[in-house]
This record gives structure tokens, C-alpha cells and sequence, in this order.
């Protein structure tokens, strides 16, 4: 095949790649998107392959079946709760493969004469080192929300000391390859002190952060992909990967100004460990007292509602209990209770998160509102249920500015009639946050695990 | 075309993806931000080239053997794992007639 025509047909790659991201304007056209993104994909492998020829092709094929057997298997086994951590591993291995690519180029390119094209060092250098970052810090990501690593933030003394001589060590090793240092040694140092760098960068980001981190590897694939295009002159991965890059950029601000949270904050900040004690005490020694009611009585309010609003945080996705909610949503209704869903912005793990685990549980996306559209619906809700949310409805975001999540914006739903709220315990939240909400005389809480407080729900409003 | 010329229009066409993909996620809604992380996800899949390019070269040693089987090994899961999740997350995506109500 000619380079002009390969060329060509890794364009088309490209225009379908666009069009995958346009269609995702629209769930109507979503999906559609996706598999035109697929099609492009398996163009530009099989122009690949052709190209290469004949050459190793037998273990092209074996590494391949491996792998994509691998991810078959495993993005179809998971749980839709397990969706985040997915999307973290499948991250971490793309961000791999271009390390690899950049340790495989400059093996290739160091015997030949002359020393490397200053701009070919710095993208293998470049690739190496975000390429590594991201491998690394998607299996902390992706371990912490398997719960196999804590997802608490952890942190140690000198942990600033650590990433920063790591940091620099990875730069000065980088800044000899660029310079024309020929030494391949160097390069494996550069990537095994920028994958211990990703470890220690995400282990003290706590799981409520997750979504920024997750975004923000992303990019960096997206990032390391592009340069790895520079290595092998290659179009279609320089586009394909900064359109990535760009994309998981831009979506990573937004979700830091959805928590009013810089990036810096979310990454060096060590979310959880200020002081939480402060807002706690404060809010305890109010002299509010915590009601609790029975299912019944939950139920009673309900189906006598004329408008609930549904608010899901990541216990729902913990207790499994869409479904439930959803049922739940659908008897309200044919009672004739209005029911909508108030999403925030940050809820759960990913960007996004809890429209899927509802668009699982198939309820329609028009019932899902965003913040900005949910709160002026409040003060008009006679009650709002809060089903394993705690920060994303803190009103200390509002009023405590001795809060560490004081500033981000909140669904307010204090601002409705009266508020139910689902919790397993009094414990407080991830981020170990007291939350005044549940000392609110409007609030009544109802304890036990989301999925069977639910399920009770559901039996107690049949037999109103 | 010398190293230069094609160094600059490879830097061209990096810069104009970037305004792109701003571009065409500033139009995506807060309700796809997980399918558009998992569907980005899949596209950076694309390095399956890179690594088929490296597996692929006549003449190699052990170490780009190893190297390039282990990208290639990883670069398949990413495409296969990211296309596969980004589906099963759209395919739930539906839009219900809402039944008439009183109330």
C-alpha cells in the first residue's frame, strides 16, 4: 500500500474519531458515535497491518488475542458499578503502551549515526514520562476503587520531599537524552522514577477525588499517544491522541470548577486531611438532634408528595440500588407524584457517574437534572431524598467557611419541604466531613442500607 | 520532505486537534461526561498503531520483541476494552414516553 493512500485511510480514522466525539452531543446519537469510532479503529489496524506486511505478523496476531480477548472479557463481565475502575485500567494500559513505544524508539534510533533529532528526543522523552505517570497512577486509581488499596488518602512525612527529588531526578534524566546524552540506560531510569511518581501522586488523592484523577490520566494518554505520532511520523496518533489530550483537559477544569476546587488543590491537596474536626464540633454543639423515622412514615410522606426529587451520591452506586430507586420512582408516579433526579456534577466516581448507573436502571435522561436546573425545582419539592449523597449536600459548602469543602456548589436541598436522607449510619462521609444537613429540623433520616431501605419503601407505599 | 518541513506541519496539525477537541467536547452535555471519558478513552486506543509499527519492523532485537509484544498486548485492550464499555454505557441511554398524569 503507498504512504499516500495509508495516509488517506488513517484520515478517514481520524474524521470518524471526530464524529464519535460530535455524536456524543446527544444520547439519541450516542451510541451510533461510538460504533462509527470502531469502525475507524479497525480501518487504521488493518491499514496497519498491510503495511507491515508479513513481518512478525503471526506475534501481531497472538499479542493481539491476548489483549483484546482480555478487554472483551473484562469490559463485558463488569458491573455497571464497576464501570469507573474499567475506564481506569483500560486508561493505564493505553498509557503503557506509548512508554513502551518511546523505550522500543530510542533503542531503534541509538545505533544509528549521529546523535537523535533534538525534537525525536524530546517526544520519546516526553511520551516516556506521562506515558508511565498515567500507567501507574490508573492502577493506584483503578486499586483504590477495586477497594484493593485504601481509598482513603494516604500520606506521610516528606511525601512533598519524595515526589518533588523523584519529579526532578525524572527531568534531569530527561534533559540529558534531549541534550544528546546517548544512553538507553537513562531512559529506563526516566520512566521507572516517572511510574513511581504516578504511584505516589494518586495514593494520597482520596476515592471522592477519583473522577478528577481519572479525567486528568486521560489526557495524559491522550498527550503521551500524540507524541508517540511524533516518534513514528504518524498522523493519525499526533491527531487522534490531542484531540484526547485537549478533550480530557477541558473536561478535568470542569469538573474542578464543578467542586470550586483548583486542579493544584485536587492533586497536591490531600483532600480530607484539614482539620474536619472544627466543622463537626461546631455543628454537634449546635444542640441539634438527629431524627430518625421508620419506613413507613417515609413512605406516607412520599406517596402524599406532589413533587420528589431523587438525590443519588456514590452509596447508591455501593448498595447496587438504581433498580430500587427506579421502581420506586416509577410507583410515586403512577400515584401521580412528580418525580425527577437532581444530579450533581461530582457524585460518585466519575464525571457523570450516577446518569449512568440511572440510565442503567433505564430511567429516562429527561428526568435527570443538572445542578444549575435542579436547584430553583427545591423550594418547590415537598421532599427531597437523598439516597447515599453527603458532600454534593453539605450546606456547610454554603454557610462554614472553617469547611474544608467550603465554596463548591451544592444542590441545596434544604430548600425543600422536607428532607429524607438514606444513610447507613452516622458515620460521616468520605471525606470524613460532618454535615449539618442531617441536624436540620426539615430532615429526617432513615437508616440502613440504601438497597433494602428502599426495598421497604417499595412494599410500605404498595400497601398505601 | 526534510525532517524540518515535516516537524512544522506535524506541529501544525497538533495545534489545529486541540482546537478541535475543545471544540467538539464543549458541545457534549454534563449527562455523557462518563460515556465521553470512556469513549476518549477508547480513541487514545489508536496507539495499537504505534505498537504494531514497533512489533512489526524487520531485523529486531530481543529487547524490541518483548517491548513491542507487550505494547501490542496492552494497546488491544485499551481499543477492544474502551469500545466495548463506552457501548454498554450508551446502549442504556434510552428516552421513555413519560405516562400522562393528574395531579
Amino acid at each position: 500500500m503507498s504512504t499516500n493512500l495509508s495516509n488517506l485511510l488513517y484520515l478517514v480514522t481520524i474524521v470518524t474519531f471526530v464524529l464519535a466525539l460530535r455524536f456524543l452531543s446527544s444520547p439519541a446519537h450516542a451510541r451510533r458515535g461510538n460504533q462509527i469510532g470502531a469502525v475507524g479503529m479497525t480501518i487504521a489496524i488493518i491499514v496497519t497491518w498491510i503495511k507491515i506486511g508479513s513481518t512478525s505478523w503471526w506475534a501481531i496476531a497472538i499479542a493481539m488475542l491476548i489483549g483484546g480477548g482480555f478487554g472483551a472479557v473484562a469490559a463485558r463481565k463488569v458491573k455497571m458499578t464497576a464501570m469507573p475502575q474499567m475506564v481506569a485500567l483500560f486508561n493505564g494500559v493505553g498509557g503503557g503502551a506509548a512508554a513502551l513505544i518511546a523505550l522500543a524508539e530510542l533503542h531503534r534510533i541509538l545505533p544509528e549515526p549521529g546523535a537523535p533529532k533534538v525534537d525525536i528526543s524530546l517526544a520519546i522523552v516526553l511520551s516516556g514520562l506521562i506515558g508511565a505517570i498515567s500507567f501507574a497512577g490508573s492502577m493506584i486509581a483503578f486499586g483504590k476503587l477495586q477497594e484493593l488499596v485504601s481509598g482513603r488518602p494516604i500520606t506521610y512525612a516528606g511525601q512533598q520531599f519524595v515526589n518533588a527529588a523523584l519529579f526532578l531526578g525524572c527531568l534531569a534524566a530527561g534533559i540529558a537524552l534531549v541534550a544528546g546524552v546517548q544512553d538507553e540506560w537513562l531512559l529506563w531510569l526516566l520512566v521507572a522514577g516517572a511510574a513511581i511518581f504516578g504511584l505516589l501522586f494518586v495514593l494520597p488523592i482520596g476515592g471522592a477525588d477519583m473522577p478528577v484523577v481519572i479525567s486528568l490520566l486521560n489526557a495524559f494518554t491522550g498527550l503521551a499517544v500524540a507524541l508517540g505520532g511524533f516518534e513514528l511520523e504518524s498522523n493519525v496518533l499526533i491527531v487522534s491522541g490531542m484531540l484526547v489530550g485537549a478533550s480530557g483537559t477541558l473536561l478535568t477544569m470542569m469538573m474542578g470548577r464543578a467542586m470550586n476546587r483548583s486542579i493544584a488543590n485536587v492533586l497536591f491537596g490531600a483532600f480530607g486531611q484539614v482539620s474536619a474536626g472544627g466543622a463537626a464540633a461546631a455543628a454537634v454543639s449546635d444542640g441539634g438532634t438527629v431524627r430518625s423515622a421508620t419506613a413507613e412514615d417515609v413512605a406516607v410522606m412520599l406517596a402524599y408528595a406532589h413533587k420528589v426529587v431523587f438525590v443519588p451520591g456514590y452509596g447508591l452506586a455501593v448498595a447496587q440500588a438504581q433498580h430500587d430507586v427506579r421502581q420506586l420512582a416509577d410507583l410515586l408516579e403512577a400515584k401521580g407524584v412528580e418525580v425527577s433526579y437532581a444530579i450533581h456534577p461530582v457524585a460518585g466516581r466519575m464525571p457523570g457517574h450516577m446518569n449512568v448507573l440511572l440510565a442503567e436502571a433505564n430511567v429516562p435522561y429527561p428526568q435527570l437534572k443538572e445542578m444549575d436546573d435542579a436547584n430553583p425545582e427545591f423550594s418547590r419539592t415537598d421532599v427531597a431524598v437523598i439516597v447515599g449523597a453527603n458532600d454534593v449536600v453539605n450546606p456547610d459548602a454554603r454557610n462554614n467557611q472553617g469547611s474544608p469543602i467550603y465554596g463548591m456548589p451544592i444542590l441545596n436541598v434544604d430548600d425543600a419541604q422536607s428532607v429524607v436522607v438514606l444513610k447507613r449510619s452516622m458515620n460521616p462521609g468520605f471525606a470524613g466531613i460532618e454535615n449539618p444537613l442531617f441536624y436540620n429540623p426539615k430532615t429526617v433520616m432513615l437508616f440502613g442500607d440504601a438497597k433494602a431501605s428502599i426495598g421497604e419503601l417499595i412494599s410500605d407505599v404498595k400497601t398505601l | 520532505m526534510s525532517h524540518n518541513t515535516l516537524l512544522v506541519f506535524e506541529v501544525t496539525i497538533l495545534v489545529l486537534a486541540i482546537f478541535l477537541g475543545i471544540e467538539v467536547i464543549s458541545k457534549v452535555p454534563a449527562l455523557l461526561h462518563t460515556p465521553l471519558m470512556s469513549g476518549t478513552n477508547a480513541i487514545h486506543g489508536i496507539v495499537i498503531v504505534g505498537a504494531m509499527i514497533v512489533l512489526g519492523q524487520p531485523d529486531k532485537s530481543a529487547f524490541t520483541w518483548i517491548v513491542g509484544f507487550i505494547a501490542v498486548v496492552l494497546a488491544s485492550a485499551n481499543v477492544v476494552g474502551g469500545f466495548v464499555v463506552t457501548d454498554r454505557m450508551l446502549e442504556m441511554f434510552k428516552k421513555r414516553e413519560r405516562p400522562p398524569r393528574d395531579s
